[in-house]
């Protein structure tokens, strides 16, 4: 048994951390992450070149990783930085487009920027029957008419993954350009780039014309990053909130010297390390029959979690928690806000339920 | 054991419903509804309109231009109020700084003040926290040194609400350095315009503004701004919060929180049916109604006691702490109901995008506004002391 980091993968998180430490200091970030296009694209492509999208793709594709450690260490340093920029729409679109080879090397210089648009106004988590429809016109090529809904990514993306139902039914995913999309893009409330795309008989290439098998591994991986995501930002959380209990005075000693505070401060910390724990047992079975249901577990826990964690901390710094100068009301905001993305704790529990049922 | 309200009160409970029926413009519970939230001109209208009816001071004395309502008027009116979507009315000239003047002013005080807040002319904000003394208030360091007919006040305030809007402060202030905190407090009043006082704004976790910081700097306030003794002030900020309790459970917000996510929970889907009828959401929702239904009771056995006349010291406490838990679950699950449509950060540009259903735009912002609501006006954990201190007096 054996939890340490590879050599490899400590590496990279060193890299990342000091990178991003320098060029996503609080004030840039706060800066750039609410104001089109709610992201650095200078930033982005430092993160092409440090090898980033390599990272969170298999050797057979041409990258240098992408096994879920990988996934893992990156996202948790983009979390601990509250990084924007948008890199799982690149870690999705690798996932989704692994046989479109011509497609893969653009991902991995960071030259395409991906953005994931699966979700639909009545249908935020499912992704089943889209009522975006496709329509032959030869071969790959199709036409798309629909409306995707909050597409993180969106604003900056230059390329979208579409879900649309065929013409006879099954699920198809496709490959829009933005120039054939109406974007509408938006930030999200805890920064970085969102948005809505809607197609009108857009012209779109299918990519595969039975998408359920190719997405549903893929959105388990996002939601694997996302987690990571939450326990990054979570480790600063916890951070900011020690540091806070030691030095914030009152009643004439620091208010971290109260009972009733130091109880909750570590009822979170054990919390994060539940966190930690199912994030690296979801790891470690990404490719294996288990990931489902690990990834599920995770995603439910992380929650859970990332939610008391953000309401907790605000609430034993008081006032300041909830101030925009204060870097934790950002942290607080991105931790509740994860949840809503690729499924919130309820829908995974859904499935775990499901699960338990079927043995 | 009888349960409802007194003929009388269901006659009053009759009539502030077609007031607010009557009274109300649109526009303005429409803003309020939407969680966009109530502009300054919306308050302003409002306050004029509750003055013109004489309803504003509901609370204060006839002699004083109110109508003398008890605890239980009071809390029909607020509820009727929040259920209508109508403005919090601004608490800090009315049922802050007014009660104070009252029982603790000079009668030519009253005469100046009192008539101002209940036609406008007045626009109190408070200055009591300090970047130091949130918390531990006594702890307050913004100092007032007489200086023959003045004080000259120096330091600074801080969650300052609606500051932007006001014209006069009435501060919490050090007037004595030795002996304990709490006996070297003072409780002055002051113009924003006097020269060396600057406001500056605090933005909120969700982009919001609503609270400041004042600063002082050799601000001259003629000695006769000073309310009751020097060094009475904490007395008076003791008597000021039992008036800040009224309304504390906060039930009619609760009460239209809910209405609002029932009604949304029927119409955003999940899995293909209205999310009403997932199993998890609505144990979640059956829950918090049954919390809510409770501490309805329990707030009508503590008003129906503060009615009797009966003694309550620490118990409102305990309806400061579940009344915003229980809103602040609401605030959660009308955020959760959304699913990825929370997510946009609002704008009115993106009302019209319609990604959430109509006045649900908000729901995160709201819910992320509404973390202050267990922090401010005494922290759960402070009220926690105050419960504690209480029960567990030997």
């Amino acid at each position: 048994m054996n939890f340490e980091m590879s050599d490899d993968r400590r590496m990279l998180s060193d890299t990342l951390r000091r990178y991003l430490a320098d060029a996503y200091p609080f004030e840039h970030r706060t800066a750039v992450a609410y104001d089109a296009p709610f992201h650095d694209p200078e930033k982005w492509a430092d993160l092409a070149e440090l090898g980033v999208f390599y990272a969170l793709v298999s050797e057979e594709c041409g990258g240098m990783g992408g096994h879920g450690f990988d996934i893992v260490t990156v996202f948790t340093e983009l979390g601990r930085a509250l990084c924007p920029e948008p890199v799982l729409g690149q870690l999705l679109a690798a996932s989704l487009l692994r046989d479109t080879a011509d497609a893969l090397e653009p991902i991995l210089d960071g030259s395409d920027r991906y953005a994931l648009a699966v979700g639909e106004i009545d249908a935020p988590y499912e992704y089943g029957t889209p009522k975006t429809a496709a329509t032959h016109v030869s071969g790959a090529s199709y036409t798309l008419s629909g409306r995707k809904t909050v597409v993180y990514g969106a604003a900056s993306a230059n390329r979208f993954l579409v879900t649309a139902s065929l013409p006879n039914g099954p699920l198809g995913l496709f490959n829009v350009s933005v120039e054939d999309a109406e974007v509408i893009g938006y930030s999200m409330i805890d920064g970085g780039p969102a948005g809505e795309v809607v197609l009108d008989g857009s012209p779109g290439t299918l990519i595969v014309d039975d998408a359920g098998p190719l997405l549903e591994p893929t959105l388990d991986l996002g939601a694997l990053a996302l987690c990571a995501e939450a326990l990054g930002a979570m480790e600063i959380a916890q951070d900011m909130l020690v540091d806070y209990l030691k030095t914030r005075k009152q009643f004439g000693q620091p208010i971290g010297a109260f009972q009733a505070l130091q109880h909750r401060a570590i009822d979170l910390a054990i919390e994060i390390e539940q966190a930690r724990s199912i994030i690296i047992l979801a790891a470690a079975a990404e490719g294996t029959p288990d990931f489902p249901k690990r990834a599920a577990q995770a995603k439910h826990l992380v929650g859970k979690i990332a939610r008391q964690v953000a309401e907790e901390a605000i609430q034993m710094h008081g006032g300041i928690g909830i101030t925009w100068e204060y870097p934790l009301s950002h942290y607080a905001k991105r931790l509740v806000m994860i949840d809503h993305q690729l499924g919130d704790s309820d829908h995974h529990l859904e499935r775990l339920m499901a699960g338990l049922v079927e043995g | 054991m009888d349960l409802s309200y007194s003929p009388q009160e269901q006659a009053f409970l009759a009539e502030v419903q077609a007031f607010l029926a009557e009274a109300l413009p649109s526009d303005i519970s429409n803003r309020v509804a939407s969680g966009a939230g109530a502009t300054r001109d919306d308050m302003e209208r409002w306050h004029t309109i509750l003055n013109e009816k004489g309803w504003l001071g509901g609370t204060w004395p006839v002699e004083h231009g109110g109508q003398g309502w008890g605890p239980i008027e009071l809390h029909i009116f607020e509820e009727e109020s929040a259920l209508a979507n109508a403005p919090r009315i601004v608490p800090f000239g009315l049922k802050m700084l007014g009660p104070v003047l009252m029982q603790f002013g000079t009668a030519a005080q009253q005469a100046e003040y009192l008539p101002r807040i209940l036609d406008g002319r007045d626009w109190w904000c408070q200055g009591y926290s300090e970047p130091g003394a949130g918390s531990d208030l006594a702890s307050l360091k913004t100092r007032a040194d007489q200086d023959g007919e003045h004080y000259i006040v120096n330091g600074q305030k801080t969650w300052t609400t609606l500051g932007q809007y006001a014209n006069r402060i009435f501060c919490l202030v050090r007037t004595k350095f030795e002996g304990k905190p709490q006996e070297g407090i003072s409780f002055l009043l002051m113009d924003l315009d006097m020269p060396g006082i600057e406001m500056r704004p605090i933005r909120l976790i969700e982009g919001g503004y609503e609270v400041n910081e004042v600063f002082f700097t050799d601000v001259r306030v003629p000695v006769g701004n000073l309310v009751g003794e020097e060094n009475m002030g904490w007395t008076i900020a003791k008597y000021l919060l039992g008036h800040e309790r009224t309304n504390i459970a906060g039930t009619g917000f609760s009460v239209q929180a809910y209405a609002q996510l029932k009604d949304l929970a029927q119409r955003v889907t999940r899995n293909g049916k209205p999310l009403i009828q997932n199993p998890l959401f609505a144990a979640r929702m059956a829950s918090v109604e049954a919390e809510l239904e409770a501490m309805k009771i329990t707030n009508l056995r503590m008003l129906s006691t503060a009615a009797t006349g009966g003694q309550l010291t620490h118990e409102p406490s305990m309806l400061k702490i579940k009344g915003t838990v229980i809103r602040q679950e609401l605030n959660d699950l009308a955020r959760r109901a959304l699913g990825p449509a929370a997510a946009p950060f609002p704008s009115e540009d993106l009302d019209n995008l319609a990604i959430a259903p109509p006045c649900h735009g908000h729901n995160a912002a709201g819910y992320f506004n509404n973390r202050k609501i267990s922090i401010y006006g005494g922290s759960n954990e402070i009220q926690r002391n105050i419960l504690a201190k209480g029960m567990m007096r030997p």
